[in-house]
């Protein structure tokens, strides 16, 4: 029986037996999963404001939609999902030992980040440039369920980019770390968490695509 | 499936979440395309239903939920389960006004 104790904390160096590691990945990635359940009730509710006022403006909101670019749209759903699949990639990659690839899938997964703001940037002074902002020409001119909508889509994925760049620091952060081996293929939570939060700004964009851009 | 060394990690391999990404993309192209043939009431329920299947496969394989212990799961379901409740209830309120 005594052999089964030392075996668990040879298997496990996270334990305190050991004592000189203090560490608790699963902790550290449960509390990272509990940040995300808050992330996942702050854009519950706006997807909840989203449903509702839909259900009471379907024809404004159809009309509105009209407006987007769903071309655009979907260039940056692949740009996402792309960048999700690199830095689980570069996860992939240090667990292996192959620092290199990890920190060259990293700043690809910052590309990415870059390229999904700067066609948002490009959007956005479109839909700007046509008088759709507060007090603009063109929208004082539409029903309430457009201007509901509009309301709803300036919010919601301006609160999704604000999460990419705040991702994006994450990861910039995280990245100076696997290069000054702070990260390595033994101590990598930090770079998973970094990856969860990643993905939910994903998820959140996988929703927030065909609920603004393709209705019909 | 097998546990690996250091810490009780299930390691993917590369090949794998390449395959989830195909997938991925497929039901983003699918969602576009099921939008542009107009089934009119149905594309809402269509598009969410491929949304929640690519969150679905983000979470499961990107995310590792697959691999995570059960304790995540149960968080996992908790929470999702309070946003539907809240949707529901909220439904129930708009319908019937």
């Amino acid at each position: 029986m005594s052999d089964e104790v030392i075996e668990s904390v040879a298997l496990h160096p996270t334990s305190h037996a050991t004592g000189h590691v203090h560490r608790d990945d699963e902790a550290s990635k449960m509390g990272m999963w509990l940040f995300l359940f808050t992330e996942l009730l702050l854009f519950g509710g706006m997807f909840l404001l989203y449903a509702g006022y839909r259900f009471l403006y379907p024809d404004g909101f159809k009309a509105a939609a009209l407006e987007m670019n769903s071309f655009i749209g979907a260039v940056n759903t692949i740009i996402l999902l792309t960048s999700s699949l690199s830095i689980a990639l570069s996860i992939a990659a240090l667990q292996k030992e192959q620092k290199k690839l990890s920190i060259a899938l990293l700043v690809f997964t910052l590309f990415c980040g870059l390229a999904f703001l700067v066609n948002k940037y490009f959007e956005w002074s479109h839909e700007i440039h046509n008088g759709i902002y507060p007090k603009g020409p063109a929208l004082e001119n539409m029903s309430e369920g457009e201007i509901l909508y509009f309301g709803l889509y300036y919010t919601m994925t301006g609160l999704h980019g604000l999460h990419v760049i705040v991702g994006m620091i994450f990861i910039g952060v995280v990245l100076a770390f696997v290069v000054k081996n702070k990260i390595s293929s033994t101590n990598y939570t930090r770079l998973e968490n970094a990856g969860l939060y990643w993905h939910l700004v994903d998820i959140i964009w996988i929703f927030l695509f065909p609920l603004f851009y393709l209705i019909h | 499936m097998s546990n690996n060394t250091s810490s009780e990690t299930h390691h993917m391999s590369y090949g794998t979440y390449i395959m989830v990404w195909l997938g991925l993309v497929a039901l983003t192209a699918i969602t576009v395309s099921v939008a542009g043939l107009n089934f009119g009431s149905i594309t809402l329920t269509v598009a969410l239903l491929i949304a929640t299947a690519k969150t679905f496969l983000v979470m499961n394989y990107f995310m590792h939920v697959k691999f995570e212990h059960t304790v995540f799961k149960i968080f996992i379901a908790v929470c999702i389960i309070t946003f539907i409740i809240m949707i529901t209830l909220t439904f129930f309120d708009l319908s019937f006004r």
